[in-house]
């Protein structure tokens, strides 16, 4: 795998990585694809795809309120907040009025 | 008089309620065989002794005057470190969540408690619940109590270790490709992953949601039976949570097999299997015969192809489940920002590049790729319809078989640090137990022997889904009748 190509996916998945992680990964990546080559020898023509171990159809439930987590909890973990919400770092450009 | 730590789960309920052992003696026990032997195992992340005494006083309390106890009684319990309590850290092995503090229990948390389990301590495992050695841990490398140069297995490595030592007689690991069957196997004690949908993953650290189930460690099986019997049922919460009635699952020992048709599998004996390893699981087939089973050859043409399945939708469902990872709501957020040059982009790239460790990542690489424009088709949706074919060999074994037996594991535990530069050949140690996983159905580990070396053979029993008391049934009957390992040395 090309150094340019594990760059793009590192952006894919928001990881900054070193220049030795990009190119350990890219092996890895190239050796586990190779591996994975084996599964075109299964015949999957007219198979449905099994993205679950079993065949739930779609659940609801009355849409009621309930108990939820309250304010102090809900930012109990919250790498930066001001007691009301949780801080990021500012996204838009302030105007001058 | 064997130690407590050595007693089986039967005798320590029956002393229990006969009042001749209080949870207190008990749980003291266990806090002093962890201090004891934990700095050289590293098998618990962190212990609550406080919290776990004002239990065990609270259950002796109410048995000393008449109330009803729950099932447990009493009976110490380890917890993996991906299963929330509230208020106490949940770190997952993980730099990202070193300081996680759940604000609220997961289901199991709360069928510990309602059902009177004394919650000691949160147990080590691979970070994530990613790896098959419990090596990649920001807490450090878990130990194998058999040997301390071998790896415990993972990701339930602590789990596993904490149970084989007797620091706890019970313990809950989580099972997502053999992370609570290939440790057991390592270390001598009894692992179960349910069915699929047997037990609500709320409160669990979701790796990969498809795969991910919550089960019982112990010292023998009736103790996993009845940690399974605590902690299954339907929640809402958990919407691929089963709403079916639950089994009597310890009421059912001690019974002949007659009848019982037990499958092996060819291919299970392939290139790779470790000759002892063989050996000791066909060694435990033969006695589940003598206990009156029949035995007969089932194919599994797919079997091969369930690693390479595997490590596209796990991979993918993680790269996806921790994209929750930002640095903004919980978890490390970096210090390195610098808010004039650096956009938000940056700070959740490099708090995840910081709070992650190298297998993670790896795996998040591989199932973004896997999931990537392009790719998608050849690789994912590719592994979701070789994944079907899996379950259909399956399905076809069932119709004629009620188990299939065979290894867990091609080896035994390996030594610390022999697969940690090949992730491949780590990945290849979970070629048995794989497959489950896949097709949803329960499996067991039950120990059927050790190597010369001394190491313990685990021997994996699985069937069809939804039939956890027919599995624990044969399992009792592997291990009353087979050759006990012994107690492990604690070396």
């Amino acid at each position: 795998m090309e150094i340019d190509e594990v760059r793009k996916v590192a952006s894919l998945a928001r990881l900054e990585l070193s220049d030795q992680e990009l190119e350990t990964y890219g092996q890895n990546l190239t050796q586990i694809l190779g591996y994975v080559e084996v599964l075109n020898e299964v015949d999957i023509k007219e198979v449905m795809p099994m993205p679950h171990a079993v065949d739930l159809q779609n659940v609801f439930r009355p849409d009621e309120r309930g108990p939820s987590l309250n304010r102090t909890a809900a930012l109990s973990n919250a790498p930066k907040t001001d007691g009301q919400f949780f801080q990021v770092p500012q996204i838009l450009e302030q105007k001058d009025a | 008089m064997p130690e407590l730590y050595e007693q089986s789960t039967e005798s320590l309920l029956s002393a229990l309620n006969a009042g001749d052992l209080s949870s207190r003696t008990l749980t003291t026990a266990c806090l002093d065989r962890i201090d004891q032997l934990n700095k050289k195992l590293n098998a618990f992340v962190s212990v609550n002794a406080d919290a776990a005494l004002a239990k065990a006083d609270a259950v002796d309390k109410r048995r000393a005057t008449g109330q009803t106890i729950g099932l447990l009684q009493g009976l110490p319990v380890g917890v993996k470190d991906n299963i929330c309590q509230a208020g106490v850290a949940t770190t997952c092995g993980s730099r990202m969540l070193h300081n996680y503090c759940p604000p609220y229990d997961a289901h199991v948390v709360e069928q510990l408690n309602a059902e009177d389990g004394v919650i000691v301590g949160q147990l080590n495992m691979d970070e994530f619940a990613m790896g098959s050695s419990t090596e990649t841990s920001a807490s450090g490398v878990t130990r194998n109590p058999w040997n301390p140069e071998h790896s415990p297995g993972g990701s339930s490595g602590g789990a596993a270790a904490a149970v084989a030592a007797g620091m706890v007689p019970l313990a809950l690991g989580s099972d997502t490709g053999g992370s609570i069957r290939q440790p057991a196997s390592f270390c001598g004690v009894v692992g179960m992953k349910p069915t699929y949908g047997r037990v609500s993953r709320f409160g669990l650290v979701a790796f990969a949601s498809s795969l991910d189930q919550i089960g019982p460690f112990a010292r023998d099986v009736h103790g996993a039976a009845l940690l399974l019997q605590v902690i299954s049922g339907h929640d809402t919460r958990d919407t691929t949570s089963v709403d079916s009635v639950v089994a009597n699952y310890t009421g059912q020992f001690n019974q002949s097999l007659e009848g019982l048709r037990i499958g092996i599998v060819d291919e299970h004996y392939g290139e790779g299997l470790d000759d002892e390893v063989e050996a000791a699981v066909r060694r435990g087939i033969e006695r589940l015969e003598s206990a009156g089973a029949t035995v007969k050859s089932v194919k599994l043409p797919h079997a091969r192809y369930s690693v390479a399945t595997y490590y596209l939708i796990a991979p993918s469902e993680a790269s996806s489940n921790l994209a929750r990872y930002d640095g903004i709501h919980y978890g490390h957020r970096t210090e390195d920002f610098n808010s004039r040059n650096d956009g938000l982009i940056d700070l959740y790239c490099r708090s995840r590049g910081e709070g992650f460790g190298a297998e993670v990542k790896r795996r998040i690489m591989l199932g973004t790729y896997a999931l990537s424009a392009g790719y998608y088709d050849a690789y994912y949706l590719k592994a979701l319809k070789v994944r079907r074919r899996i379950r259909e060999d399956f399905d076809k074994a069932f119709a004629e078989v009620d188990i299939i037996a065979g290894p867990v594991a091609p080896t035994a535990a390996f030594r610390i640090g022999e697969k940690m530069n090949d992730p491949l050949a780590m990945y290849l140690s979970d070629i048995y137990t794989i497959s489950a996983n896949l097709a949803g159905i329960p499996g067991i580990s039950v120990p059927c022997g050790l190597t010369t070396n001394g190491l313990p053979i685990g021997l994996q029993l699985q069937a069809s889904t939804f039939s956890e008391t027919t599995l624990l049934q044969a399992a009792a009957m592997a291990e009353t009748s087979g050759d006990t390992i012994g107690v492990c040395p604690v070396a």
